[in-house]
């Protein structure tokens, strides 16, 4: 089976099953941290690849730059100092970007109806043509990803290039990237492929390392290999449960059919009371007292 | 126009100019807001030229609501005090529902629902105004941790879908007492419909009379 | 590179100290990636910052910047009393048992011959001792007290790990903890590689540093092996290229170099290169100089060069004294120099001491700047406020830009570290005006010859002789020139055994620098890219990369020089009788049914030569074996020793506390003046080094929107201890002064630069990269070389960029 379909197989705010006849496989791109030399040619990759140019900034006192996800920036570096142990100092580099989770809260949480599309194989894609730009997809996402472009107030991030993927080909950072750390292909192949790495790991020392594929958001089509699993919050913040927040599962749950299906109920009953109560009107006894006078 | 000198007035002009001001700034929020709320209602985002013209819209909209909402506020609020003898009106609204009217206890100007209903209007108005502002994306989000993104998209949700009922019901029962919309279209009543629905008001404004 | 960048993924440790490949070079780092991966390999960096190469390694130590001849003292001293050594490979194919003169001394610092006012060595004693067949002596028992073994163990038992802990700040455990992994490499199924690039050659002791790591890749039986080697990572694509061809200011093409004022002799130039074995039966095989020499001077004066006139030998210009960076800047700042052709280099942000090489380049008449972009020395006389405040009223220096194109803008070779020279393809047209290097000097050439020709001039033959046989004579193609450096048969070469048969037709390709003849039959440009292009083809234009021997030789892959061979020394990879000492890692071995080397490499040795006849390995030697003992080649001694920097944190040497001549490079040439420019640790306490960034390159990405996105604007990196004490956080600008001016940038305050204790003081280090100046789209900035000392390597004259002392304010 190929990995390129684009066939759509979720689609935000639309409540049709979508076209599911044929059957692909999921893909994952695999992030393995403890070979990241943070040399950030994944950025420039995605940069060029994708047409994206961000400001020329400025130096705030660490290396990553752009120093956040925006809207050009639809991946970035993020570099931390730890010292887990003393005089054992690790640099963690996380490249940081869109998770293309397989239960994904952005797409719960948009209100336009394709604006954020799940292909069969995993990938996560924003259509911007769809985009009302209301900014749902960042507060339902849990990793902080998506961003709403200054110039034309649409949602981007990244699109773990599905126009590559589309065409057989592994998204521009894969491609770039000089060490390996980033892989690509089916999640069986990138999980398999993960356990050889951790394997390695465990036997340079850590202990705990393992594989991020958060389940609490349905697993991830990018995951990373950490030497600290049991730790994902050193690695800049990285969530340790991601979940689709609970407010966000409220929001956008079954309360809303509920809550519509209520408001219907609400106004047909009205109907019905007037049918079956009648108007309300003033009574004929005060109405001949009134009579008179006119 | 007022072709009937013994009509009694309810609503100065300037009073049905902003209710209805507020009126219709609440129909275009409740359905493009609706638009938003689930995927059904999206169509309706058509009536502000779509999607896009929706978003950027319905929270100018808001504002400009909340804004005359206050202006009504204070036309009415001292009206809408609850005293005894609403409460008396409002333990028996069961009955009044059930088209019996006869027990009810003499309504001033309002009776005890539509004070109720003010002031739940008013608390909405606040709620939604507050979360409105969290979720406005492109002035305000930026401002906010996202818990607090999240908890004002539930709130501005489920604030406004109760405010839709709130409203549902307030307009069913104008049309339910006959002779109720046009007070607020042409801002007179009927000496009888005062005397049936609200004599104590009747009575205070016509000094006892008939 | 001995071995090559694929190579590196046979090892089973690598070792980088003095560079930074992960950051630098990315892309080759990857091979360490794969040794990792594939071959459970261990990656120890050593550095005086923790690296982005420190972030993926196994294990970290710190090291004071400019002290590694001290760490590698150690090490060296840890192997011999541990007796961690390769003990068969030391002994036959290293110069363990030589004897070394008697008069050769090494006394508190200082070894025999010093000249303390000319700041050099007479070097005669530092010789072997010769028997009377010339032939040195040696004792292979290694008891000689004179022996190179003993005197090496004698001088790096004084580097114990207390005295590396004291110099280095390097605390014990983690040095003891390198020296055992490093030591198990000695086992001759374990290898090492060493990565290192510029943290080695610019310092004043910057060569001494390379070969302490060789010594200690001799003493493993780390060279010649897969998986090993000495291995420099180039910077500039094509540094390579550019030293091979001998564009240093005392070389020719192919390592030959230009005689001096006293060789005005021909024959006495040759004789005095081409080595006569040391030892029976070795190959020198720089006994072919003269070979290589002539075929150079036919390729570039053609039928002009005749035996008659020792093949235009006259017309090279004789070296009073090396011509270095540091030295024509030093002669322009004397007002000695009216005009600077400038081609590819930006020396106002390339070269140390900002002040002067400005001062410098406004004392020309003319300057003519060769470069594909605005370059700050392009610039120089422009007043870009705080970043270059000068008075362009008071420059008079008529500057000429001559705009050149890009590497993808034209067919041609680049060299790689790995000695590949690799052919790229013009990618696309350059823009505007912009002509090839080529062009540019051909209209230079061409302007010159006429003027000569018509106005005459002192001494126009080289000009108006020099061969230039081009279809376009204007436009010398890519192609033609790497045919002339490749070389070609003017006449018939036949088989010095058997004259009868020709091995290469007149007026074809040659095949290697096997053919060169010293006789005017051969022309060859650059005798080391002999056989590049040959009858076959263009052989640096294949792309074909199977890899029979899982070895990653991939022999049809371009050409490496020299003869396509992959790994230098290879012979050495295998024991005496010939037979592999890893045969998991077979590069050659003898195959003694067919009399011959083979295996997936080139073999480094005569291909027929049999173990029997005791040809060694290292065959450019005329010892025939690796020296750990240098004799005459290095300027400040036969074996390295620990000098502190030009400008060190501490007062003396701790190798020598009471011998203020031992304190720095006593053989380092500094100009007259340039000693009041250096700063003392009282008024500028703190360790600097500058270095590069992975998201730029040099001085050029400074001027691509990409790269500037990813590093916007200068900044200097503080450790978090200094940072506390000056009061500075991360992203506030501070001022970075040196004696020699001030930088101001944004301050990245970091856990990876830590406090050192050094002779009992705390250190700090501050790191500044160097890749911002006054033009481009990134942040404009300072530029970096405003602090470095104008001082370089005593043999090389590598400024000294590595190790300086600053201060540090917030601003």
């Amino acid at each position: 089976m190929a990995l390129q379909s684009l066939d759509i197989k979720a689609r935000s705010a639309t409540t049709t099953p979508s076209p599911s006849a044929r059957e692909t496989m999921e893909v994952a791109k695999l992030i393995d941290i403890s070979k990241c030399i943070g040399c950030k040619a994944c950025q420039v990759a995605c940069m060029e690849w994708n047409d994206l140019r961000d400001e020329v900034g400025t130096n705030v006192g660490v290396y990553d730059n752009p120093p956040n996800l925006t809207a050009e920036s639809w991946t970035v570096m993020r570099y931390s100092e730890v010292e887990l142990e003393a005089n054992k100092l690790e640099w963690l580099i996380r490249k940081d970007g869109c998770m293309h989770c397989a239960d994904p809260g952005c797409l719960k949480a948009c209100p336009a109806p394709g604006a954020i599309v799940q292909y069969s194989n995993g990938i996560v894609d924003f259509h911007q043509e769809h985009c009302i730009g209301c900014g749902y997809c960042i507060t339902g996402c849990p990793f902080d990803i998506p961003r709403i472009s200054k110039k034309d107030s649409k949602a981007y991030k990244c699109t773990l290039c599905s126009d590559r993927v589309a065409v057989g080909m592994e998204p521009a950072c894969v491609k770039t990237c000089p060490t390996g750390a980033i892989v690509f292909g089916t999640k069986d192949d990138m999980i398999h492929h993960a356990e050889g790495r951790i394997i390695d790991l465990k036997s340079r020392g850590y202990a705990n390392a393992g594989l991020y594929d958060p389940q609490g958001v349905g697993g991830t089509h990018v995951m990373y290999v950490l030497q600290h699993a049991d730790k994902p919050e050193i690695y800049n913040n990285l969530p340790k449960n991601p979940t689709i927040s609970p407010m966000v599962g409220l929001w956008k749950g079954i309360t809303k059919p509920l809550t519509s299906f209520a408001l219907g109920l609400l106004a047909v009953g009205t109907l019905f009371h007037y049918v079956i109560k009648g108007p309300n009107e003033v009574s004929k006894d005060i109405e001949k007292e009134f009579e008179n006078e006119s | 126009m007022n072709r009937n000198p013994n009509d009694l007035v309810r609503y100065t002009a300037s009073e049905r100019a902003n209710h209805w001001a507020v009126g219709m700034s609440f129909i275009l929020l409740a359905l493009s807001g609706l638009a938003f709320f689930h995927p059904a209602f999206y169509p309706l985002s058509l009536l502000l030229g779509g999607g896009v013209w929706a978003r950027i819209l319905h929270p100018f909209i808001g504002v400009l609501m909340a804004l005359l909402f206050v202006m009504m506020f204070f036309r009415f609020w001292k009206l809408n005090i609850i005293t005894k003898v609403d409460k008396e009106w409002l333990s028996r609204v069961g009955e009044m529902v059930n088209g019996d009217d006869r027990n009810m206890p003499p309504a001033g100007k309002y009776n005890g629902g539509q004070k109720v209903l003010f002031w739940l209007a008013a608390v909405c108005m606040a709620l939604l105004l507050v979360s409105g502002i969290v979720i406005w994306r492109v002035y305000f989000s930026a401002l906010f941790p996202i818990g607090v993104i999240r908890l004002a998209s539930v709130a501005h949700a489920a604030v406004a879908a109760f405010m839709i009922g709130l409203i549902i019901v307030h307009v069913y029962a104008a049309i339910w007492t006959r002779g109720t919309i046009r007070a607020m279209l042409y801002g007179t009543v009927t000496r009888a419909w005062a005397k049936q629905h609200h004599p104590a008001w009747f009575r205070q404004i016509t000094g006892g009379g008939k | 590179m001995t071995n090559h960048w694929v190579d590196i993924k046979n090892a089973d440790l690598v070792l980088i100290m003095g560079g930074n490949a992960a950051e630098a070079h990315p892309c080759g780092f990857k091979w360490v990636t794969e040794a990792k991966a594939n071959r459970n390999a261990k990656l120890i960096v050593v550095d005086p910052r923790f690296t982005r190469s420190a972030a993926v390694s196994d294990y970290y130590a710190p090291i004071r910047a400019g002290t590694d001849i001290a760490f590698l003292g150690g090490l060296i001293n840890y192997l011999l009393t541990n007796d961690k050594i390769h003990h068969e490979y030391v002994k036959n194919y290293t110069d363990f048992s030589f004897l070394v003169n008697n008069e050769y001394k090494f006394e508190n610092g200082i070894y025999s011959g010093y000249n303390k006012e000319k700041r050099s060595y007479d070097k005669s004693t530092w010789g072997y001792q010769k028997g009377k067949d010339g032939f040195v002596v040696t004792d292979p028992t290694l008891k000689n007290p004179r022996c190179v073994y003993q005197l090496m163990k004698a001088h790096y038992s004084r580097y114990t790990p207390d005295m590396v802990n004291n110099i280095c700040g390097t605390p014990k455990d983690a040095f003891l903890k390198i020296c055992e992994m490093i030591a198990e490499t000695s086992r001759p199924d374990k290898t090492m590689t060493i990565m290192y690039a510029l943290g080695w050659t610019q310092h004043s002791q910057g060569t001494q540093m390379i070969r302490t790591g060789a010594m200690v890749q001799l003493l493993l039986g780390n060279i010649g092996v897969a998986g090993g080697g000495m291995n420099a990572l180039r910077g500039h694509s094509n540094i390579q290229g550019l030293t091979d061809l001998g564009l240093l200011s005392n070389l020719l093409p192919g390592y030959m170099t230009l005689p001096g004022d006293a060789e005005q002799d021909y024959d006495k130039y040759i004789e005095s290169r081409a080595f006569k074995p040391l030892r029976p039966g070795q190959m020198s095989y720089w006994q072919n100089y003269g070979k290589f020499f002539v075929s150079n001077m036919k390729a570039w004066f053609g039928d002009a060069a005749t035996e008659k006139n020792n093949w235009c030998y006259d017309w090279l210009p004789k070296l009073d004294k090396g011509y270095d960076i540091l030295q024509v800047f030093e002669n322009m700042h004397n007002g000695e120099v009216n005009g600077y052709i400038c081609q590819g280099f930006n020396p106002l942000a390339s070269a140390p001491c900002k002040v002067k090489v400005s001062g410098s380049l406004a004392k020309l008449k003319y300057l003519v700047i060769i470069d594909p972009l605005t370059t700050e020395t392009s610039e120089f006389w422009q007043n870009h406020g705080e970043y270059n405040d000068v008075d362009p009223s008071k420059i008079q220096t008529e500057v000429f830009r001559l705009p050149s194109t890009c590497f993808a803008e034209e067919d041609g070779s680049l060299v790689s570290s790995s000695r590949v020279l690799q052919w790229h393809w013009k990618a696309t047209e350059p823009p505007a005006e912009a002509k090839p290097d080529a062009d540019i000097i051909a209209g230079i050439y061409f302007k010159l010859k006429d003027m000569y020709k018509n106005e005459g001039g002192a001494f126009p033959d080289p000009i108006l002789n020099l061969t230039w046989k081009h279809r376009q004579p204007a436009s010398p193609s890519p192609e033609e020139l790497a045919k002339e450096f490749s070389g070609k048969a003017l006449m018939d070469v036949t088989d010095p055994k058997d004259k009868t048969k020709v091995l290469v037709k007149a007026g074809d390709q040659l095949n290697g620098f096997a053919e060169l003849r010293d006789d005017g039959s051969t022309s060859c440009g650059c005798w080391i890219f002999a056989g590049c292009w040959s009858e076959k083809g263009n052989l640096m234009a294949r792309r074909d990369n199977s890899d029979p021997f899982g070895m990653g030789q991939t022999l049809n892959w371009a050409y490496a020089w020299p003869a396509n061979r992959r790994i230098l020394y290879n012979r050495a990879s295998c024991d005496l009788t010939g037979k592999p000492y890893d045969p998991k890692r077979k590069v050659i071995a003898w195959d003694a049914a067919a009399k011959k080397w083979a295996g997936s490499d080139i073999p480094d040795i005569r291909p027929d030569a049999a173990p029997e006849e005791g040809v060694n390995p290292f065959i450019m030697n005329p010892e025939g074996v690796a020296r750990f003992f240098a004799i005459d080649k290095m300027a400040e001694g036969p074996f390295p020793e620990h000098y502190e920097p030009m400008e060190s944190p501490i007062a003396n040497n701790p190798m020598h506390p009471d011998n203020p001549l031992a304190r720095s490079n006593p053989a380092a040439r500094v100009f007259k003046g340039d000693w009041e420019t250096f700063g003392k640790a009282d008024k500028f306490p703190y360790v600097a080094t500058t270095y590069r960034l992975t998201e730029h390159f040099h001085f050029w990405t400074k001027h691509v929107k990409l790269n500037a996105i990813l590093q916007p604007e200068q900044f200097v990196e503080i450790g978090e201890e200094l940072a506390k004490e000056k009061g500075i956080k991360g992203g506030d600008h501070v001022r970075v002064k040196s004696n020699r001016g001030f930088i101001i940038a944004a301050a990245v305050v970091t856990k990876r630069l830590k406090m050192l204790t050094v002779a009992g003081k705390p250190v700090h280090t501050v790191g500044i990269p160097i890749h911002w100046g006054f033009l481009g789209l990134a942040k404009n900035g300072y530029i970096t070389n405003t602090l470095t000392p104008f001082v370089g390597d005593a043999n090389t004259q590598t400024p000294e960029f590595k190790a300086f002392l600053v201060d540090v304010e917030k601003v």
